[in-house]
């Protein structure tokens, strides 16, 4: 089966700033993403999700590795100074390329 | 009757297990559900109440708890910027949190009015809703100035479409329009069940406030001081404006509580995404560790006497 290379980007950062980010994603035009909810702790203290704003969201965007460099670009200027967030990218292999 | 309510004795116990670092979590999803239940309650209750009088006598006071809004953050942001010398973003993020209220206080309020037998306009939840908003607003302005880099739109999805509001006027206007009759049918899981429900949200809350309270020293003891100060001020502009509206003692005290208050939902939200160059620690852990605590515990009492005090002085 043929396999394809893509750039998986992982994002961990503040539950508070998902909505921001989702539509900083469609603007850059990734094309699907995941959300699933972490806990944690760095150095902006511990994030245990026990209510409302106080978790931490893990997101997931697997694209092209132009896009994941430009998306990766953007958050850092964006967010670093200010929010708690970690980033970094992977490669992976794709299946169906054309999803991602 | 024992002179504590306890409903009180539960966020007792969360702040004592929350410090003993005791195996207790309460599962986000129950929180979550907790206070939305505590939220609708509050609202219907009120809304029920409005249903029964013309709607358009309440303008004037309606004009007047705004203004409260709009002043309470004006005079905090100077006393923080000048006597704490605390960064701008900071200083405009706690008034915003300060300014706004919080209806955890205003629910054991209630609990305290109905334990004491103080009768109260049964309308005050439309003013909960009514001082949630202004103070943030004027805090993102006393941060920014009038930026045009501010996104409005977005702010503006969250301050008036956050949890707190929707349920709040969501349920005032249920409470509106089905009246005390319509309600009776789900008044055993609003209503009777309010405390049973306030006791748990208080005992999530003493969880919260003790994660919170290992940092309260962090920030120093101006910020102490002012979540001790600052509420007990408030309280007595409360009482003013309470007595300026006409209200029923009962009521002036709720306002006094409502004053005193500080945000921890929908500032906290708001301010993180409007502000995000203001420090969310250092207003979270002034509201929930030092000033929810101190009104829950000494504040709603003590408000209760300084209104007596105003209003027979």
């Amino acid at each position: 089966m043929e396999r394809h290379l893509r750039r998986l980007l992982t994002i961990i950062t503040e539950a508070s700033i998902e909505r921001s980010l989702i539509s900083d994603l469609k603007a850059f035009g990734a094309r699907g993403y995941t959300i699933t909810d972490a806990r944690g702790q760095g150095h902006r203290g511990k994030r245990a999700l026990d209510w409302e704003h106080s978790g931490n969201i893990r997101l997931e965007v697997i694209c092209d590795a132009a896009l994941a460099d430009r998306l990766a670009a953007h958050l850092r200027e964006r967010y670093y100074d200010h929010y708690a967030m970690i980033l970094f990218v992977q490669d992976v292999e794709v299946l169906r390329p054309e999803k991602f | 009757m024992s002179a504590i309510d306890p409903v009180v004795l539960f966020f007792v116990l969360g702040v004592a297990a929350g410090l003993a670092r005791a195996e207790l979590r309460l599962p986000a999803a129950i929180y979550d559900f907790v206070s939305a239940i505590l939220l609708l309650s509050i609202g219907l209750k009120g809304g029920m109440q409005l249903a029964t009088q013309p709607v358009g006598n309440l303008l004037g006071n309606v004009a007047l708890v705004l203004l409260l809004g709009v002043l309470l953050p004006l005079i905090a942001f100077p006393v923080l910027r000048f006597a704490g010398r605390l960064p701008r973003a900071d200083s405009a993020s706690l008034a915003a949190h300060y300014g706004s209220v919080s209806v955890g206080t205003f629910a054991v309020a209630i609990s305290y009015a109905a334990r004491q037998g103080i009768a109260y306009e049964e309308y005050m939840p439309l003013f909960v809703v009514l001082l949630e908003v202004p103070a943030i607003l004027v805090g993102i302005l006393l941060a920014r100035g009038v930026s045009r880099t501010t996104r409005w739109g977005p702010l503006a999805h969250e301050l008036f479409l956050g949890k707190s509001i929707v349920l709040l006027l969501g349920g005032l206007a249920i409470g509106w329009a089905a009246g005390p009759e319509g309600l009776e049918p789900i008044a055993p899981f609003f209503f009777d069940l309010f405390k049973g429900v306030l006791a748990l949200f208080l005992l999530e809350m003493g969880l919260i406030a003790s994660a919170q309270l290992s940092g309260a020293l962090r920030y120093g003891l101006f910020l102490v001081a002012f979540g001790l100060l600052a509420p007990l001020a408030f309280s007595v502009i409360g009482i003013g404006f309470g007595m300026l509206m006409g209200l029923s003692p009962g009521g002036v005290m709720l306002l006094a509580v409502l004053a005193a208050s500080a945000s921890y939902i929908a500032a906290p939200a708001t301010m993180r995404t409007a502000v995000p160059e203001a420090n969310p620690a250092i207003s979270l852990t002034a509201s929930l560790a030092i000033t929810f605590p101190f009104n829950i515990l000494v504040g709603i009492p003590l408000y209760h006497r300084l209104t007596e005090l105003l209003l027979n002085g």
